[in-house]
């Protein structure tokens, strides 16, 4: 019995984690036309998808606006987490640390609802942005994820030993290549790493974008919400087993990447 | 006088390939070095020694170019280093945690400093060999560090420093990571490639026996300052002071003060040994003014019987560790204090069989200490 405790309980903490997911993956399969009647395996539903205009112009906006904002981020959170990491103490260090992690517990609605006020007060007074569209989800989104981009290269840049870089530095490497040559290749893997969690981040974020979105420029996860509200479709289901498969894939190569013994041990 | 004359001489043979005038560095309201001055002659294999925070290590970045003096100037090879940013310095530097690039092999690691000159590639490429071939690693070129162990890597860095050949070589705890073993066949190496390639070494380090074993010169730091400079065996046998004295070995320091004087030899009255001490010198100081004596534990002899030698205390044994190839006595003398005394362990039978208990005669000869300032 006490063999099987532990099997148990993590198979039971599995269940309540995934269930649901796996029961929107098998209905995704489902012949019938009625959500919550099996009638039979079938991927019409998935033809049925790759047919709909809304749904496959929403998910060309979504990937547009996650690599965009992704390279954003992963630019912007680079440049932060060199600053908190190599500067030396300097005064509002301790601030400019916590604002730059804020966005990760700040909830989206006073995220979202503040970078509406912001935009629309910007457009009142310079003219700037013109209504709301993609650029103003891209700007978005890449305020928020620039926040754990920031953090995964940070903890990556604490790890990294410093004297590396004086060597180089020492060994007649101007710094720019010693920013080439030593610290990109040891924060590649946090660069990758964090773009990907990035991209997926844009890709889920419902509540920010249905702030700052404007007509013309609904992303995926708005398009699915509204279409749900008016009942729901199987072809739905379908939709969000591959977002379900593209968040995986993204997460896992992520979380590959940042192993810390993943450059280290190859033999 | 003859070390005066002789370091005269070498002044005046050579100019010296690093200068330090007044070199001071301030961390915030701390000191970390404090005025120094001190010159380094071309192909010395010169020895800071000091312990943690004593500031060699930040005297070493600002050789490098790391830190920057807060005043003072480092002139190295004749030009003046202020502005001179470390990429562009004649100087390299073997770091204490190596600092291998983790992701080049041990080929691409040396071969740095040379691709970052105007070498072509055939160049670069013997002369990694001919490096590779020094630190005996030949075979290893297309290794990853971390395949390979501790002493393998710390010849990889040293290959790496060497390779531009700089005028002076920086090397900060060379031997730190290395264990015991190790460590002792690598300073011997070390000292040899030294002598090979002719390039002057500054070598930072808290052990004083790998400074010992390393250096032509030692200049030993405290706070911010060097205290002594000299030969291995003049900072070990002529100590300038109580800090050298105890940072250096082990010794026996005791408070007296300046009694009886003749004619070649001084009475020095100690509270602490209720005696005197014998001296075989004159010391120059007013009679009654405080002075320091201190003897290594070496340099006295236990005897169960009294030598009637020139200086000698009884006492009882407290405590003796064997250490293999010598013993280390703690012997109580009649006074209350604690002396100690080391023998070496010449036979393999323990021919005066001391032990704890023993009723012994500690005695030296009036040559054997040393008389520091209080």
């Amino acid at each position: 019995m006490k063999r099987l405790a532990l099997p148990l309980m993590a198979f039971m903490g599995f269940a309540f984690l995934y269930l649901p997911i796996v029961s929107l993956i098998i209905y995704s399969f489902n012949e019938s036309k009625l959500v919550t009647v099996w009638g039979g395996f079938s991927t019409k539903w998935y033809v049925e998808l790759f047919k709909d205009p809304q749904i496959l112009g929403a998910a060309k906006i979504s990937l547009q606006i996650g690599v965009i904002s992704a390279t954003l981020a992963v630019v912007l959170g680079t440049l932060a987490a060199f600053v908190l990491v190599r500067f030396r103490r300097f005064r509002g260090k301790t601030l400019l640390t916590g604002m730059i992690t804020a966005p990760l517990v700040m909830p989206e609605v006073i995220t979202g609802l503040s970078l509406l006020l912001l935009f629309v007060a910007l457009e009142s007074t310079l003219g700037w942005p013109q209504g709301r569209d993609m650029m103003t989800i891209i700007i978005a989104h890449t305020t928020f994820c620039m926040a754990y981009v920031a953090v995964v290269v940070q903890s990556r840049l604490i790890d990294m030993d410093p004297s590396i870089e004086e060597a180089a530095l020492d060994l007649g490497a101007s710094p720019l290549r010693v920013f080439f040559d030593v610290i990109l290749p040891t924060i590649a893997p946090a660069l990758v790493s964090g773009w990907l969690l990035a991209f997926t981040l844009s890709l889920d974020d419902l509540v920010i974008a249905s702030f700052v979105s404007g007509p013309g420029s609904s992303t995926l996860p708005m398009v699915i919400f509204s279409k749900v509200r008016l009942g729901v479709s199987p072809d739905v289901n379908a939709l969000a087993t591959l977002m379900v498969l593209v968040v995986a894939i993204g997460i896992f190569l992520a979380a590959r990447l940042m192993r810390p013994s993943h450059t280290e041990v190859n033999e | 006088m003859d070390k005066a004359k002789e370091a005269l001489r070498q002044k005046q043979s050579q100019a010296p390939i690093i200068q330090l005038k007044g070199v001071t560095k301030r961390f915030g309201a701390v000191t970390a070095v404090d005025h120094i001055d001190l010159d380094i002659y071309p192909g010395e294999l010169f020895c800071l020694l000091g312990g943690s925070g004593s500031g060699k290590s930040t005297l070493l970045r600002m050789l490098s170019g790391f830190e920057t003096p807060s005043e003072g100037q480092i002139i190295i090879d004749g030009v003046d280093m202020a502005g001179v940013e470390p990429y562009e310095r004649p100087v390299n530097m073997m770091f204490q945690s190596y600092a291998l690039f983790p992701h080049m092999t041990v080929f691409d690691n040396v071969a740095y400093g040379l691709r970052r000159m105007k070498f072509s590639k055939a160049e670069v490429h013997a002369q990694v060999a001919e490096l590779l071939h020094m630190v005996q690693l030949d075979d290893y070129a297309k290794r990853k560090p971390h395949q390979l162990s501790g002493g393998q890597r710390q010849r990889v860095a040293l290959a790496r420093a060497l390779a531009r050949r700089p005028k002076l070589l920086l090397l900060d705890e060379p031997l730190g990571a290395l264990d015991k073993k190790l460590r002792e066949e690598t300073q011997f190496e070390l000292v040899k490639i030294q002598e090979q390639s002719g390039v002057t070494f500054v070598v930072v380090t808290h052990d004083q026996e790998e400074a010992m074993t390393l250096a032509d010169r030692i200049g030993v730091m405290d706070r911010g300052r060097i205290v002594q400079i000299g030969e291995p065996r003049d900072i070990y046998e002529y100590p300038g002071s109580r800090f050298v004295a105890d940072f250096i070995g082990s010794v026996n320091l005791f408070d007296c003060s300046i009694g009886e004087e003749g004619e070649d030899f001084t009475i020095l009255d100690s509270e602490d040994l209720k005696g005197s001490i014998r001296v075989g010198h004159g010391i120059s100081g007013a009679p009654g003014s405080d002075v320091s004596y201190a003897i290594r534990p070496e340099k006295i002899a236990l005897n169960r019987d009294s030598e009637n030698a020139d200086n000698e205390f009884s006492g009882i044994i407290e405590d003796v560790a064997y250490m293999g190839n010598w013993s280390l006595y703690r012997v109580r003398l009649d006074c209350g204090c604690i002396l100690k005394v080391s023998q070496a362990n010449l036979k393999r039978q323990d021919q005066t069989n001391l032990t704890w208990d023993d009723r012994v005669f500690a005695s030296w000869s009036d040559t054997a200490g040393v008389v520091l300032p209080s």
